[in-house]
């Protein structure tokens, strides 16, 4: 009775295939019971909405005339410096680069208010964006200056590819020292005053899929508002993190490499943040359709808040110095709760990344699938799973 | 009839050194709570606070005080939430001390209740998409 995804995808185009979210899914199948929901229920869809700092776009600009060799050159994008590593009229902005004159920390906390995510943003909305560029001369591109105003409607390409995207889990920050700390993780009381997560939970991509068995290379998701591909694995994708028994990570374990045209995304899914006194980033959309093969699959989506424990670190002293302990694990009901209790102490926690956005974003795609307008692709290739023996690994410096 | 308004009272440099709070209190029967203060001889300065007392005596009170050249605002419009700008993360809701932002557990969309809000302005650099602004 498996299904296969060209079967589903044939229901697609009828307008027949039965969609839910990761969130209804629940409750279906303990109405209907998993064998009758495996065969019904033929797509779940998932989300997520955070902060995710490793993501960038690459823009192909088009030559100017005279011709400019932008690569080994220096280029800013309103201010913010993009790489310039590749041929001459390709660059990359990362989300978290920032202007050359941005004060930073010096005075500390920074404010970090304009970055690469913003420009990521601004561009994606169709605002024009000033280019300026210096580049040395050849023979064949003479020019060595250049100042204009783009917009990503007139550039050949512009593309978002994140290295690293949809944290499989993640960890809850807290500060067990006796001064508020300004992380990537928010701003943490002293004394642990209140703590932060950042994970969609029962909604996220990979916590549906926790083995990779249907999220692979080259599977279409929803990315930015637009559609996208998952493209590798992410870095630091670790899917020997510790498991719970019904196969869902403890820590923060897979990742995913997306890639999508920019040209098609939309602003409202990817904002540019300021962290401060730890600098900008971009919080991206992303969702994923899991095709209910089989009732395992259909098992694996049915995973609730309360299944889901997370790490909480301390970011004061634990964290910064890559030591391994962990104070305690909460599972996502708790930290939704509004406080969990560590230590006999009640501590206030919230959330980085929005629950609301994530679930915008998985009914998107369910009504996007429902309408025939978004079908689903065939892995070409699997995701490293348990079976491949990576274990994540850390810098030790050496002369 | 009693009246508590939260004000935001602006003092131009030059009077900042009148005892225009106490007169204010003194003659016209008035009880405050200060929230929050920034005075300094010979600058600009301002005081955000909860006045209290009859509408009649209220209304003389920020008559005079407006005539001394105080400009009053009310504090409900201090600081705004650009909805465009916020996606309801919640990274506010730990950092505000008077839990003006509330979170609704079922949607888990967070509201901004302007009343109990006293303008200090933690959320507004806490804020990860900057989406509070700071209006006077």
């Amino acid at each position: 009775m498996a299904k296969s995804i060209s079967e589903i995808n044939l229901k697609i185009k009828q307008g027949k295939a039965v969609v839910a979210t990761a969130e209804e899914i629940i409750n279906i199948a303990r109405d209907k019971g998993l064998a009758r929901t495996a065969r019904e229920v033929d797509v779940v869809t998932t989300g997520t909405f955070g902060p995710m700092c490793s993501s960038g776009a690459y823009l192909n600009m088009g030559h100017s005339k005279p011709r400019i060799k932008l690569g080994g050159g220096k280029v800013y994008l309103n201010d913010v410096p993009a790489y310039t590593g590749f041929a001459a009229a390709d660059i990359m902005i990362g989300a978290n680069a920032l202007p050359d004159d941005d004060p930073r920390n010096r005075v500390h906390p920074g404010e970090f208010n304009y970055g690469g995510g913003h420009v990521i943003e601004e561009l994606v909305g169709g605002k024009d964006v000033r280019l300026v560029a210096s580049a040395y001369g050849t023979d064949c591109y003479p020019r060595k200056q250049l100042e204009t105003l783009i917009n990503i409607k007139d550039v050949n390409e512009a593309v978002l590819f994140n290295p690293r995207n949809a944290y499989q889990n993640y960890n809850v920050a807290v500060n067990v020292s006796d001064k508020t700390i300004y992380t990537y993780m928010g701003i943490l009381k002293p004394r642990m005053g209140n703590a932060n997560y950042c994970s969609a939970g029962q909604l996220s991509p990979l916590l549906n899929d926790p083995y990779y068995k249907t999220i692979g290379i080259g599977t279409r998701i929803f990315l930015g508002g637009g559609t996208g591909y998952v493209a590798w694995n992410g870095t630091q994708h670790n899917p020997s993190a510790p498991r719970t028994e019904n196969g869902v990570p403890k820590r923060g374990a897979g990742t995913l490499a997306v890639i999508g045209n920019l040209k098609h995304m939309s602003p409202r899914w990817l904002v540019g943040i300021s962290m401060l006194g730890y600098g900008v980033t971009l919080a991206v959309g992303i969702g994923v359709p899991i095709p209910i093969l089989d009732e395992e699959i259909l098992r694996y989506t049915l995973v609730t808040d309360a299944d889901i424990l997370a790490p909480v670190i301390d970011y004061s002293k634990t964290y910064p110095q890559r030591e391994p302990d962990v104070l305690a694990e909460v599972s996502y009901a708790e930290l939704k709760s509004g406080s969990f209790k560590l230590q006999s102490k009640d501590i206030p926690c919230t959330s980085l990344s929005s629950y609301p956005r994530a679930l915008e974003i998985a009914t998107t795609l369910k009504e996007w699938i429902i309408s025939g307008r978004f079908l689903l692709s065939e892995p070409v290739a699997s995701l490293p799973g348990i079976e491949a023996g990576i274990t994540l690994k850390l810098l030790n410096e050496r002369c | 009839m009693k009246v508590a308004r939260r004000v935001v009272l602006h003092f131009p440099s030059r009077i900042v050194e009148q005892p225009l709070i106490y007169n204010l209190i003194k003659n016209y029967d008035l009880s405050f709570n200060i929230l929050k203060a920034s005075i300094i001889p010979n600058q600009e300065g301002y005081v955000v606070l909860e006045l209290s007392g009859e509408q009649d005596k209220y209304d003389q009170g920020i008559k005079y005080i407006t005539s001394a050249g105080v400009k009053i605002e009310s504090l409900s419009h201090s600081v705004l939430r650009n909805e465009d700008r916020c996606t309801n993360c919640g990274a506010c809701i730990t950092i505000c001390p008077t839990r003006a932002f509330i979170l609704d557990p079922k949607t888990r969309m967070v509201s901004f209740d302007n009343n109990r809000c006293v303008a200090c302005g933690l959320c507004i650099k806490a804020c990860p998409p900057r989406a509070m602004e700071l209006h006077f």
